[in-house]
């Protein structure tokens, strides 16, 4: 599946034949990424890619990559989104409260946690277009509103979920999690979306250049407002896989995570313009893959976490400083 | 337009509200609050609020010129950390551990600068990396958790002050600081090099076909947050002593500060005297609200409304003024 995502966009996005995209980049750095942590983690004796392997380095993307494909729409328009890490600890509590172990109640509770998210999604893009409030002030003082609240209301872990929907957190095909499925079909969807239609079109036009966009006639208020709104639902659905996993909602499972920025360096780890107008899904899944990869085959090797730490932001820096002098050789020509 | 304004109000544009904010707040902590109706009250509140202005200072630097420093935080944290483990409790250590520190704070800014100038990185992203680098770099070297302890000479900067000042009692040192600091950033931005700095935030092009030095410019910006942050930590530290939390979520706080004081994301706008009345009027709102008996979990949220509702108003301020 990932194979045919990888190639699609590079065909449809390639704006110089013949060059090396940063999609591609993406997935080259990936495979090295797979083969050098392999040998790595060979020489300690140990499989990288065994079945347990594969299936760690996908539970860690699922969470993330969900948060991450919202956060590519949001900041293919030019918007960013600070709010999905206390969005998800929210998410997760009223998702948890709701059921309270009742298996009649899931469905009431999935459907409210999601239309709670889009809510604040709403109120995310409202801010910006509306009040025009610089897009990292607004979804930060949105973040800001939702932690005091969770600080201010919850001590600990709250509610709880009826064993059915556990099923979601842990079912599996095969060594493939269920709800990484879920996520790389979701993926597939928004990138069909982007690529193929026209709301997708304007989700680009409006972040190459807003005010062309609008004299082009698009609305762009309108188009902001949507990606917002689904970057909070992608939120959303990330709370009900963490809540189907953990048994119960938790205040700060999101903020843990660092869902926020880390969603903001997979996108841009995967090739995306912070800027806006340039990049995709694909590269975001695959940004997204190899953090996860990172951290699994730190932990294979049995390194301290704070290394992780030091090799990410090192990753993240030198790996746009490549795609910004890939763009800017491309000028030149 | 900018010009009769400039003569009407001799403050720059987005500089009142705050000062009004500010100066509403100051009064109402004086009905509030016994220790207020005392000038000690009041120096307290600015020993508080020193590092926070302190590193307002810097970051309003960055945002001027149209960058985002989002690593002061965890500098901040790794400058005490470090400052514990150097000095190990040596009162003979500190004075060179204080140089060190500064040294660090300032190539810290100087990589975050370089990376983002010359290798086009954006400033979010170049410093979201040095965050995750600092955070990880700073544990990884002391293992885990803060180790060694500050010394009481160390500590003295941000805790003691200068006593027997007639009327006002003790004068803290890191008023003095701040105090000395204030005067430096004033200076500096009536100078040649603040201006182009505000120009450069304003319209980078314009300024590099005038024969501005752009890079250097906004390497510099960078160099001075990471400065700043340096000295926020030594307060820090001195202030609330060693702990691998003391700057987390400074730099959202720092950028909060700035913002409010009408300084725009983005660049070209503000200035660094309202910068640092923006620090100072948060740390009074959450003194305020602290006496008034609201909890400490819904100090986020306020701070949350706050900055929306400041930038918001901004924004409706500047349609009017076209129309």
């Amino acid at each position: 599946m990932t194979a045919t995502q990888a190639a699609q966009p590079v065909r449809h996005n390639a704006t110089s034949r013949g060059r090396v995209t940063p999609t591609l980049m993406v997935y080259l750095a990936l495979v090295v990424l797979l083969v050098v942590g392999s040998v790595l983690v060979a020489m300690r004796g140990g499989v990288l890619l065994d079945h347990g392997g594969i299936l760690n380095i996908l539970t860690r993307s699922t969470v993330l990559g969900l948060v991450a494909i919202g956060q590519t729409m949001v900041i293919l328009t030019g918007s960013l989104d600070l709010s999905p890490a206390y969005l998800i600890g929210l998410c997760s509590l009223i998702a948890a409260e709701t059921m309270a172990g009742d298996p009649g109640m899931v469905v009431p509770a999935v459907l409210l946690t999601v239309g709670f998210a889009a809510l604040v999604g709403l109120v995310n893009g409202l801010v910006i277009t509306a009040l025009k409030v610089n897009a990292f002030i607004a979804t930060l003082g949105v973040a800001l509103i939702i932690r005091g609240y969770l600080e201010n209301t919850y001590t600990g872990p709250a509610g709880s979920v009826p064993r059915g929907f556990q099923h979601l957190g842990y079912d599996r095909i095969g060594p493939v999690p269920l709800s990484t499925v879920v996520m790389l079909v979701i993926a597939v969807a928004v990138w069909w979306y982007l690529t193929r239609t026209k709301g997708g079109y304007h989700v680009y036009a409006v972040g190459g250049d807003a005010e062309v966009a609008r004299l082009s006639g698009i609305r762009t208020g309108r188009t902001i407002v949507m990606t917002h709104v689904l970057c909070s639902v992608m939120a959303g659905l990330a709370a009900l896989f963490l809540v189907s996993r953990l048994g119960s909602g938790a205040p700060l499972v999101g903020a843990d995570g660092g869902y926020d920025l880390e969603s903001i360096a997979a996108v841009v780890l995967g090739g995306t313009l912070l800027s806006g107008g340039r990049g995709g899904v694909a590269g975001t899944i695959g940004g997204v893959l190899i953090l996860a990869t990172l951290d699994t085959v730190f932990d294979d090797l049995g390194v301290t976490p704070f290394l992780k730490d030091v090799v990410r932001g090192a990753v993240l820096i030198v790996a746009v400083a490549l795609y910004a002098r890939s763009q800017l050789a491309r000028r030149a020509r | 337009m900018t010009r009769t304004q400039a003569r009407r109000t001799r403050f720059a544009p987005g500089t009142v509200p705050v000062l009004v904010v500010l100066a509403v707040l100051l009064v109402a902590l004086a009905f509030v609050g016994t220790a207020y109706q005392q000038p000690a009250g009041y120096l307290a509140l600015l020993k508080r609020a020193a590092p926070l202005m302190i590193l307002a200072i810097g970051q309003y630097f960055v945002i001027v010129s149209g960058g985002f420093d989002l690593s002061v935080g965890s500098l901040v944290t790794a400058e005490v950390v470090i400052a514990a483990r150097l000095i190990d409790g040596d009162d003979s250590a500190t004075g060179w551990v204080i140089l060190v520190l500064l040294l660090i704070g300032a190539v810290v800014g100087l990589v975050n600068g370089v990376i983002t100038t010359r290798l086009l990185v954006p400033s979010f992203i170049v410093t979201l990396g040095m965050l995750l680098v600092l955070d990880g770099a700073v544990f990884l070297w002391t293992g885990g958790a803060p180790r060694g302890a500050l010394s009481d000479s160390f500590r003295t900067i941000g805790r003691q002050g200068i006593d027997g000042v007639p009327v006002i009692g003790q004068v803290p040192w890191s008023v003095v600081v701040l105090a000395v600091l204030v005067t430096m950033a004033v200076v500096f931005m009536r100078g040649p090099t603040g201006r182009t700095l505000v120009a450069v935030g304003d319209n980078e092009t314009a300024v590099w076909l005038g024969g501005g030095r752009v890079e250097r410019l906004r390497t510099l910006a960078f160099v001075l947050s990471g400065l700043s942050a340096a000295v926020a930590a030594i307060l820090l530290g001195g202030f609330a002593g060693v702990s691998a939390q003391v700057g987390d979520g400074l730099e959202f706080r720092v950028i909060t500060a700035v913002v409010l004081g009408g300084v725009v994301l983005g660049g070209g706008r503000g200035s660094v005297v309202a910068a640092m009345a923006g620090a100072l009027t948060l740390e009074s709102l959450f003194s305020l609200l602290n006496l008034l008996g609201v909890s400490g979990g819904l100090e986020s949220t306020v701070q949350g409304v706050i900055i929306i509702a400041a930038v918001a108003y901004a924004a409706i301020d500047w349609r009017r003024k076209r129309a």
